[in-house]
């Protein structure tokens, strides 16, 4: 995608150039790169709501840049190089395919700091941070279970990673523990933002039966394939209230801005250390959107009941018995997964019959 | 695993429509020596002032002619900036496609999360943008093969000096061939908002626009090629988002790449029928891409 690419580096390289005439002193630049456009209305008009929080919590005492649509792979190197030269000495990676750009940058830059999100690369001036989409993916995955007609629920991937699995897993667990014969049709579209690709993925869904589907692309395109198919869907990382109550009937929802206040605020006076942490629903960071009354109240009520359980720490989503997808053991009765197993998680639990991709 | 395959035709027919109808505008204007490669631009702009005008009017019809009148008044600054003040095309085009990006991401912001009225359906359950793309194709096919102007406008990309000493208006037939083309690729783009993604969101296309561009390279500069191209760019996707869907284990990466892959075979057989003597069928116009100049 040659046209981002010229796009991004012009707007890195007006921002470099812009500099010098406004240089104040000792004023916290603090860049972003995001792999979508802000006008996503998921995942990056998150990260980007989560800046805009920052800029009002410190005023004039930080000033962020941000390029939008970076591609995942050499030319984000290019970009976050770009942000470094400009000054900024905080920099937010938002995305999972930004890794080893971060990496590789950070290296040239040693007293940059830099933020990775969903990544697990870390350096003494690369911290990562991550949510458990998983915790909400569980709740959802309930409101999925009770509300499909057909007994086929379907979930749109973006790529193969980790963090998406953990999604696909924790949706399916808990949809067939409230509906035994629930059936998971598996999607991978290849893309994180793509809306013609992520509607053609929802049509094949809705064509092979699923009428309540998940998704973990970034635009609002399946919700309305669903809603012309009078089928379920969730809004993903952002609430996409637009599409409520049908066919929106909750969401899954990011929210950025506590964890990037706090960073902003240890960069601004110096206590900011490398570290990596995963925050939940107890921590606030994954939020479960309104759920609507296209939802029965006895289903909603079950849901919640879920959420707080799982935010207080009472109830993990991931524990046994539960056998892998080949039927060998993995969780032992009443075991919990760790953290590391999840952050490596490359198998689907036993019930999923969609082939894991290569 | 059984997949119903017409349901499978039936999206794939859908999944080409947009490439289909930016294709067979780009092959037109192509054919008359201009290489546009702001295909993407056009597209986009279109995506956008169909969705508002659809949205205000409540017509998806009256959406699809506005885009058609938007891409059209964007190839026209391609078409000032090449025909008049002869800019190298290959540049302009990348900047019409940057143009065409920044402008609608700043004028959509008002439109994202807005909803699209229904498209009307046609006959056999394909909406009429479906038929019209299609229809599109014969008779793009029976204009540039079978009538004088056709063969007009295929004489001034062949040879625009030739063109031109025969009295023919060089610089008025590619005008018209890059308004033409930037109609349909407006159109394009409106489908995929009004009629596949049913709303805005910014930088939508994706790329559609240059999968459309190697589309005509793919058909030999063919409409009928264009057509076959479409439904193979298109297929490949809808496949294999129902083979996932069926759960069976797909080669994604592969099938993603073949469409591609076969652009590039295409263009290594030309090049080796160019060069064992055998030029004419199947090669580029002549005068792709070169700037016409003449006193008078």
């Amino acid at each position: 995608m040659k046209r981002r690419t010229l796009l991004g580096s012009a707007a890195a390289l007006m921002a470099s150039s812009a500099l010098p005439a406004f240089a104040q002193e000792e004023k916290l630049k603090v860049g972003f790169i995001y792999v979508g456009p802000v006008g996503d209305g998921g995942w990056t008009y998150q990260h980007d709501l989560a800046r805009q929080a920052i800029e009002k919590e410190y005023g004039d005492r930080i000033e962020t840049t941000y390029i939008e649509s970076v591609p995942e792979g050499a030319d984000a190197e290019r970009a976050l190089t770009q942000l470094a030269l400009a000054g900024n000495k905080l920099i937010f990676a938002t995305s999972f395919g930004f890794m080893d750009a971060v990496i590789n940058v950070a290296k040239k830059f040693p007293d940059v700091k830099f933020e990775h999100a969903t990544g697990y690369k870390r350096a003494e001036n690369v911290a990562t941070y991550d949510a458990r989409f998983y915790e909400g993916r569980a709740v959802l995955g309930t409101i999925a279970g009770r509300m499909t007609k057909s007994n086929k629920i379907g979930y749109i991937g973006s790529f193969p990673i980790p963090e998406v699995i953990q999604g696909i897993n924790s949706a399916y667990i808990h949809a067939k523990k409230v509906n035994p014969d629930v059936e998971m049709k598996v999607v991978w579209a290849y893309t994180w933002f793509d809306p013609a690709k992520e509607a053609d993925a929802a049509a094949a869904l809705i064509a092979e039966g699923v009428d309540v589907f998940m998704q973990h692309t970034d635009s609002t395109a399946p919700l309305a394939k669903a809603q012309e198919a009078g089928a379920f869907g969730f809004g993903q990382a952002s609430d996409m209230t637009n599409f409520a109550p049908k066919p929106r009937v909750a969401s899954i929802i990011d929210n950025w801005s506590p964890y990037y206040i706090k960073r902003v605020g240890e960069a601004l006076d110096g206590t900011w250390k490398s570290h990596g942490v995963w925050l939940g629903i107890g921590d606030g960071e994954v939020v479960i959107g309104d759920i609507t009354e296209a939802v029965p109240p006895e289903v909603k009520e079950e849901a919640l009941a879920l959420r707080d359980k799982i935010a207080s720490g009472e109830y993990h989503p991931f524990t046994g018995p539960l056998n892998k997808q080949d039927g060998s053991a993995w969780l032992a009765e009443g075991q919990t997964a760790s953290d590391e197993e999840l952050a490596s998680l490359n198998f689907y639990v036993e019930g999923i019959t969609a082939p894991m991709p290569k | 695993m059984m997949i119903d395959p017409l349901s499978v035709f039936i999206l794939l027919l859908g999944a080409a429509t947009p490439i289909l109808f930016a294709a067979l505008g780009e092959l037109v204007v192509e054919r008359a020596g201009v290489l546009n490669l702001g295909v993407e631009g056009m597209m986009i702009t279109g995506a956008l002032a169909g969705f508002a005008a659809a949205h205000a009017s409540d017509s998806p019809a009256l959406g699809f002619v506005a885009a058609a009148i938007a891409g059209m008044a964007v190839s026209m600054t391609f078409a000032a900036l090449t025909q008049f003040l002869l800019s190298n095309q290959v540049a302009t085009g990348l900047a019409l496609t940057l143009f065409g990006l920044g402008l609608t991401a700043l004028f959509g912001k008002p439109y994202e999360g807005v909803k699209a009225p229904a498209i009307m359906p046609g006959p056999l359950g394909l909406n009429w943008m479906i038929w019209l793309g299609m229809a599109l194709v014969p008779l793009i096919w029976w204009f540039l093969t079978r009538t004088r102007p056709g063969l007009i406008l295929r004489a001034v990309g062949e040879n625009h000096d030739a063109a031109h000493a025969l009295g023919y208006p060089v610089r008025l037939v590619r005008i018209l061939a890059i308004g033409f083309g930037g109609a349909l690729a407006g159109m394009g783009g409106a489908y995929i908002s009004i009629a596949t993604v049913l709303q805005w969101t910014e930088g939508m296309t994706a790329g559609a626009g240059w999968i459309a561009l190697a589309i005509v390279v793919f058909a030999q500069w063919n409409p009928w090629g264009v057509l076959a191209g479409a439904w193979l760019f298109g297929g490949v996707t809808v496949l294999q988002l129902r083979l996932q869907a069926a759960g069976v284990a797909v080669p994604v990466q592969l099938l993603s790449m073949a469409p591609y892959l076969a652009t590039i075979i295409v263009l290594v057989l030309i090049s080796a029928r160019q060069k064992f003597g055998r030029s004419g069928a199947g090669a580029a116009p002549a005068s792709l891409g070169r700037p016409f100049y003449a006193l008078k």
